[in-house]
This record gives structure tokens, sequence and C-alpha cells, in this order.
């Protein structure tokens, strides 16, 4: 059927599902680069290796050493007056740093916003493909995706890669119908809907910065403070996190940028305080 | 006290010797070196790489540079297993090709970015070798730099090194660029000429110290009139 085929819609006899049946895409071990224009998605495996172990056992061999980007501290949390989500901006590979000035926080539409901590590039492509999922959403729909839904998109792609080394820790804020919301989502699949989370190698620092400073009614100010206190903390300690504050505030009207301040400045402001 | 008792035939300490099966497995990488560089100006866009390709102990040729065109007004340097540079820069002449076909265009510096990422990705479980970075001018006609891990993480930025020597040239960038760690200077924007004099001798230190760059460096300016080459001997040794 031709307008089945054009919108992607597969019969029930066809043995490969598509990536939201459950069942896991296609996996080859050779790509068809030229193939362009497939629905389903390829990926790559090396034959008769687990994927999983497959980067670590290169690692043995003089020279080669695939590193990919890592490392992260992002937190977010919901208060009166909606969500703050607060990212730094540091990307490592192995004990390089790749970048002291990565953006963690990915705006798939004016009223949702995803973060990323673990591996950049995984980060980057599912959350990419997650914010075309949810335009066709609002295209196929005609009203904006929910924030559950759109997170429950999300942890669905993460199911169908579950054991293949994927390292993904994510965020999902946004404000529909229900009010503000705020899902965690990580690459085992988890997906949990809470008032504040903290992700990355950095979270722990975090955590306690804002659980100890953290009211339901605090004004808008102090929260700006005390996310950016929470990330500042976190990379002072933890050396995986570091580069500048990114943090966003998502309110009824949609989400705004807040500010973007480099974390030395901001330590050297607090032990001014301090002493 | 170590006596000739405790050694076997082979030279080997008897009671240190393991004597299990051992796993040796093929490994479809090798790391062939090379170094590679960007900068983004206002107007412009340098793409460099050393011609050096190695493996080991031994060098394959002194001629083999790192960077390829890819339009007009975009150049990528491949840096890493040379098997997978060369399969990556075919793959995308022809998905280049493609999209001039179908839209009647060329493909824009950000798009080959974006596309780069996912053809990349396409590989997350069994990776192509390579590290890259994509030198151009973006639509309105600023240099332009995006830069790659292995997997298709990338962003924009206004300079960046990478292959064997990067970790030694990107805080060498980081301060003469970016005037970072540097108190009371005045920032002054690159002009093309101290940018190209900048890359040659922040190449000349790279060779100096690193084993896998070296022999000639080739040079990509990219300015909205075309890409100028030009090469320059490095130290050989």
């Amino acid at each position: 059927m031709a307008l089945a085929a054009v919108c992607g819609v597969q019969c029930a006899s066809e043995p490969f599902g598509q990536i939201f049946s459950g069942k896991q895409a296609r996996l080859f071990d050779r790509p068809n680069h030229f193939s362009f224009g497939t629905k389903i998605q390829e990926f790559a495996v090396p034959v008769g290796n687990e994927p999983s172990s497959f980067l670590r056992s290169c690692d043995r061999e003089e020279g080669v050493r695939i590193e990919l980007d890592h490392g992260t501290t992002t937190l977010a949390f919901k208060f009166r007056h909606g969500v703050i989500v607060a990212v730094d901006s540091r990307a490592s590979a192995g004990k390089y740093l790749a970048s002291n000035d990565v953006n963690k926080v990915i705006e798939i539409n004016p009223y949702l916003l995803g973060t990323m901590s673990g591996s950049a590039a995984d980060c980057q492509y599912w959350e990419r493909l997650l914010a075309k999922e949810c335009r066709l959403y609002r295209l196929r729909n005609n009203h904006r995706i929910s924030v559950a839904a759109a997170s429950k998109l999300l942890s669905n792609m993460m199911l169908g890669y579950r054991g293949m080394g994927l390292s993904m820790g994510s965020m999902i804020c946004g404000w529909d119908k229900e009010g503000p919301g705020l899902y965690y989502v990580d690459d085992n699949g988890t997906r949990l809907s809470g008032r504040m989370f903290s992700t990355g190698c950095g979270n722990g620092y975090a955590y306690g910065v804002v659980d100890s400073g953290y009211e339901e009614d605090m004004t808008v100010e102090e929260a700006y403070e005390l996310g950016c206190r929470g990330i500042a903390h976190a990379t002072h300690r933890d050396a995986y996190s570091g580069g500048s504050v990114n943090m966003y505030h998502m309110r009824e009207d949609g989400w705004i940028k807040v500010c973007k301040e480099d974390v030395s400045d901001l330590i050297h402001r607090y032990r001014e305080g301090m002493f | 006290m170590l006596s000739a008792q405790n050694f076997g035939e082979s030279g080997k300490m008897k009671e240190y010797h393991y004597t299990g099966p051992v796993e040796h497995r093929f490994s479809p990488y090798a790391f062939n070196g090379g170094t590679v560089l960007a900068v983004a100006g206002e107007d412009f866009a340098i793409v460099a790489s050393d011609t050096r390709l190695s493996e080991g102990y031994s060098i394959h040729s002194r001629d083999s540079p790192k960077c390829y065109k890819l339009t007009d007004t975009t150049v990528i340097g491949c840096s890493g297993f040379h098997g997978d540079c060369l399969t990556l820069t075919k793959i995308i002449d022809a998905r280049l090709k493609m999209y001039k076909h179908s839209n009647n265009k060329t493909m824009t510096s950000g798009a080959i970015a974006a596309m780069l990422s996912t053809i990349l990705y396409s590989r997350r479980f069994f990776p192509y070798y390579v590290y890259n970075i994509i030198g151009g001018l973006d639509e309105q006609g600023k240099g332009a730099v995006y830069s790659f891990d292995p997997v298709g993480s990338y962003q924009r930025d206004t300079y960046k090194a990478g292959g064997s020597a990067s970790a030694m040239l990107q805080p060498l960038l980081d301060n003469q660029i970016g005037f970072k760690n540097m108190e009371g200077v005045e920032h002054v924007p690159l002009s093309k000429d101290k940018a190209v004099q900048l890359v040659k001798d922040v190449f000349i230190s790279a060779a100096e110290r690193d084993v896998y760059t070296g022999d000639a460096l080739r040079i990509c300016i990219i300015t909205k009139e075309g890409i100028q080459e030009q090469n320059i001997p490095l130290r050989k040794d």
C-alpha cells in the first residue's frame, strides 16, 4: 500500500518492527550507508562480539584508544514558580578535557527541555531523535506532547538497546496541561517522576547542596541562586565537571535561559561571602 | 636468592610462569597517527594537518595529508585509523552528491556537520576510529569549526586540535586564540595572516615533541574566494 509505505506504517506480517514496537532495530555487521531514506534505524555491530565490551577490548592494542566524551553534573528541581534546570559544560574523553563549553540542554520545543549526562554522543543523538518524534506528534495530533509521553518515548528507546553499552542519564522537564513536569530517564530504561533530580558523576555533591537549601515556596531569585550553587560546588569537587553553569527556568509560558556563568567566578564569589 | 634452578628452559621463572590459555584477538583497528587543526576567523577558516602516515615504529608515507576538500566552502580533517578515514570521506562525498542531486544545492557546513554526526552514530557499536574536525564558512560567511568525537558527538568551536598531538596543541591555542589564563591582555580578533603564522608555529612545536607528527604541513585556507592550499616542510625525524 503506497500510503502506508509513505507514512511508515508497518504491516503485521513484517518481521522487523520499528523502534517503538519494543523489538530491537535491525543490527547489521556491514551497514548499508547507501540505503538513504531508510525508515528503520540500522546500526553496525561487530561480528561475533558483545558490543558493550568490544570498545574496551580495543584499548589493549598499542596506541588504539577510542575514548568517548563523558562526564557531567546536571540538576533540576520543581518549586512553586516552575522548574529550574542547571547543568555544567564539561566534556572529557578519558583524562583529556575535550571541551569546557558544551551545551548539555537540548531545547526540544518552547515548553520542553532535555538535559544530557553520560556519553555525549548517545545523549545528543537520542535527544535529537526525541525532538523529532515530539515534532511529529505535534503535527499528527494538533496538540503538544505531554512531558510524561515524551519521557516515555525516550525510555522506550533506551529499553530497545538495553545491555548494549549506551550511557545516558537525562531529565525531561516541561510544562503541560498537568502543570510543571520533571522526569528522570536513564540508559537502563528507568523513568521516574519527581520533584528534584541530579545526574552525572558530580550528582552527589549537587544533591547535598540543593537538599540543604530547598524550600517549596522559595522566591525565583533564591531558586536561581540554589541552582547555581549546586552546580558550582559539584564542579569544584568533581574532576569531570566544570566550565560554566547553564541555567534555564521552565515557566507556564515556556522556558527562559537565565544565565551562563563561569564556575571559577562563582566559587570566588561564594568564597568571599564565607570569610 | 634467585638460583639457576628457578629458571625453566626458555629463561622464564618457573614459579611465576602463566601456563593457561591466552586469548589473541584480531583487532580491526590500527593507529596511524597524524594531527589535525582548524581555526575559524571572522570571514575565513583554516584547516591544517601534517602529512605523516605511521604505524607502530614505522612510517608508511611522508605525503599523506589528512585534509579533504568536501565543497568550495568546507574542508574536513580526519586523523586516527587511515582505513576508516578513507571510507568515511568516500561516504561523505557520496552523500554530498546525492544531496546535490535531490535538492539542487550544495550542503552548507552546518548541514554537513549534522549529517556526519548521524553517520558516525550509525556505527555506535563498531565505531569509525576517526577524530574529525570540519572547517568552513557558514551561511553568513563567517568562519565555522565543528569538532567530533569518534561516535558523533559534536559542537561548533572557534578553534580545535585533534589527533595524536591534540593534547599538546589545544592548550597553546587556548592561550593564543582564546586568551585564556592571560591577565590584562587586549582581545584582538585574529587576522588571516596572523592565524596562518600561528598554525605554522604550532605545528612546528608539535613536530618537535610528538613522534607521529612531522614531515610536512598542509594548510587549507577557506575564504569566500575559494580554498587556497600551502605546503610547508616540517621535521622529518
